[in-house]
């Protein structure tokens, strides 16, 4: 009985924990590349919420079969904010960095709430919906789905940076961006990109969650911390680390909402970035 | 610095502190005189967030959970002990202090944004446990008792006492401030910020000047808390501990430039100006258009005029004919990265 139980935790723990490793991966990549903490990350995942929810409402498109039309509306966001705001900051004090993408999520946030409302929206009935029951476990099939497609798009973006000649000039800018310019590389170029894809990732991750997920203008807020706390972990610029890392906070946070009561969940996955930054800044997988 | 200049520094703030000191005789409306208490309080907020965030350069982005000690400190001595805020409220700022302290010895030594996330991470547990605690009222919130008044207990009827209680805070908040940036420690919280390695090769305690400028910010802070608590004669966790407060308090300093004694007091005319207009202008609160427009400032500060609009204005003076005095102009020292 006991067992079932924490079997059920740990499954929906790991199911959480694959969409917050995919929220975090655009973080973590956007850090690496080039040193800015982006605050409007949740905002990004609002908004591919809502282009899912839109092309829900307004062209009956599912938000699953939508999500190449929502990953490209949110590439383009990204590199819109980073060639308007972002490329002109590059330089400034951190004070300046950190209120810029800041005022980023206060603008997003507010330009939602002016044109759709603060209201909470569902998605009615998406293609995916209903329970799967594997024995004694349930968990939703759109809560399954979405773990999947982190699963995929996760993946999908380590062979990009690894294995295409555009990708390793990606990770070549994280890693040394004044030899990767020596070697040709342009790295206007790449900033533009690791905001593109980042922003893509978090709206995926919008999209892939929109099934089951209330849509509204602060929604950002509730995955913002906890992708802070995952980028941390993982250490920050890793992508395997934050997807490691995502899976981690994931079951920490339902198995200490389970263990001391859900209303502590947020506090106990914040304690652990506190534990992190003092004991282990770089995190797991992260450069010394 | 010449004795010209000095005097005539003097000289405008004396006149401020008249214009402030008279201008509830202009303004006799309740609600405008709320709105300039609210003005007033932003002010002293942004003003004690400067002292660490500005001068020493380390950006707090948890300000809240002072602002909440202070509020809920002088509070619940009031409910329970039945003691005046005119004590509460400086034990407030003893309480935020030690937080301070506590909180500051381990995250000190963490730079930039991992400070500013430690500090987010912190101030949203508080508000965690404070939303459960029972012997705080949780969620539920505090209520003042409403059966005493008068100077003594800091509960009024009308906005006016309060408003002065609010400006004389202000004023010692500054002069608190002025005092620092005049004295050794503010230099040294320069240092700090804009050359930390150079500053500890000359035997300069970072930690140790990191601890004192948030101290200082937390106890300024808290009493602030406590005077929101004895104006709105109610407190909950959302209304005063929230990130949302954070982050306001931080705004102010920065949108109306960082580092300088009076920017904040910009600042808070500038948000508090634009929260309540927007507000009135364009009908219910939650159209978020307060938010565009502050959002869309903050943007255009940060990637403009990293100084603020204080260090804009004084720009827009030196690119005037006749305007070109440069001596000691801080806005330098803060576009450093």
């Amino acid at each position: 009985m006991t067992a079932d139980i924490l079997i059920q935790v740990l499954v929906s723990g790991l199911l959480i924990g694959l969409i917050y490793a995919l929220v975090a991966v655009g973080l973590t990549l956007i850090f690496g590349v080039m040193d800015i903490v982006n605050f409007a990350h949740g905002e990004f995942l609002m908004l591919g919420m809502y282009a899912s929810f839109w092309a829900f409402v307004l062209f009956a498109i599912d938000p699953i079969v939508a999500l190449p039309m929502t990953a490209l509306l949110l590439f383009a966001v990204g590199v819109i904010v980073y060639q308007t705001v972002i490329r002109r900051i590059l330089k400034a004090p951190m004070l300046s960095q950190i209120f810029a993408t800041f005022g980023l999520m206060i603008l997003l946030r507010g330009l939602a709430q002016f044109f759709w409302k603060p209201d909470h929206r569902l998605i009615p009935h998406s293609l995916v919906s209903g329970n799967i029951a594997l024995g004694p476990v349930q968990f939703g099939l759109p809560q399954f789905v979405a773990a999947l497609g982190a699963i995929g798009v996760t993946g999908a973006l380590w062979v990009f940076l690894h294995r295409t000649r555009l990708g390793t000039a990606l990770e070549a800018t994280a890693i040394d961006r004044e030899a990767a310019t020596l070697m040709g590389i342009d790295g206007q170029k790449m900033f533009a990109l690791a905001w593109g894809i980042g922003a893509a990732c978090a709206g995926l991750a919008g999209g892939l969650i929109a099934t089951f997920f209330p849509i509204f203008p602060e929604v950002g807020a509730n995955f913002i911390l906890i992708a802070f706390v995952v980028v941390v972990l993982g250490g920050f610029g890793s992508i395997t680390g934050a997807f490691l890392a995502g899976i981690i906070v994931g079951l920490i946070e339902v198995l200490g909402g389970f263990l001391v009561g859900p209303e502590y969940k947020t506090a106990i996955v914040l304690s652990l970035l506190l534990i992190v930054l003092l004991v282990r800044p770089r995190g797991l997988l992260g450069k010394a | 610095m010449t004795t010209m200049t000095q005097t005539r520094k003097a000289a405008a703030a004396a006149g401020l502190l008249a214009l402030a000191a008279l201008l509830p005789l202009a303004v006799t409306e309740p609600s405008q005189q709320n709105f300039l208490i609210l003005i007033l309080m932003g002010a002293q907020l942004g003003v004690a967030w400067n002292i660490v965030g500005g001068y020493a350069g380390q950006v707090s982005l948890g300000h809240a959970v002072f602002y909440g000690i202070g509020a809920y400190a002088s509070t619940m001595l009031l409910l329970t002990l039945g003691l005046s805020p005119w004590i509460g409220a400086p034990v407030g700022g003893l309480v935020a202090v030690l937080f301070a302290l506590a909180m500051g010895w381990p995250c000190f030594r963490l730079k930039g944004h991992y400070f500013a996330m430690a500090t987010i991470a912190v101030a949203e547990i508080v508000q965690v446990l404070v939303t459960n605690s029972d012997l705080l009222e949780g969620a539920v919130g505090l209520t003042l008792p409403m059966d005493r008044g008068g100077l003594g207990w800091l509960i009024f009827l009308s906005k006016l006492p309060y408003y002065y209680v609010a400006l004389g805070l202000l004023v010692l908040t500054v002069l608190a401030s002025w005092a620092i940036e005049r004295s050794h420690i503010g230099y040294y919280f320069r240092a700090i910020k804009d050359e930390p390695e150079a500053a500890r090769a000359l035997g300069v305690s970072l930690t140790r000047y990191k601890l004192i400028a948030l101290s200082v910010s937390a106890f300024l802070t808290a009493l602030g808390g406590s005077f929101y608590a004895q104006k709105e004669m109610f407190i909950d966790p959302g209304s005063v501990l929230a990130t949302s407060v954070s982050i306001k308090i931080a705004l102010i300093a920065i949108l109306g430039g960082v580092g300088r004694l009076l920017g904040p007091v910009l600042g808070a005319v500038i948000l508090i100006t634009i929260e309540e207009y927007s507000r009135t202008l364009f009908g219910s609160t939650g159209s978020g258009t307060d938010m565009i427009i502050y959002a869309t400032m903050i943007i255009l500060v940060a990637v403009f005029s990293p100084s603020g609009v204080l260090g804009l204005l004084g720009d827009l003076r030196r690119h005037l004919p006749g305007g070109g005095r440069t001596a000691a102009e801080p806005g330098k020292m803060e576009a450093r990265p």
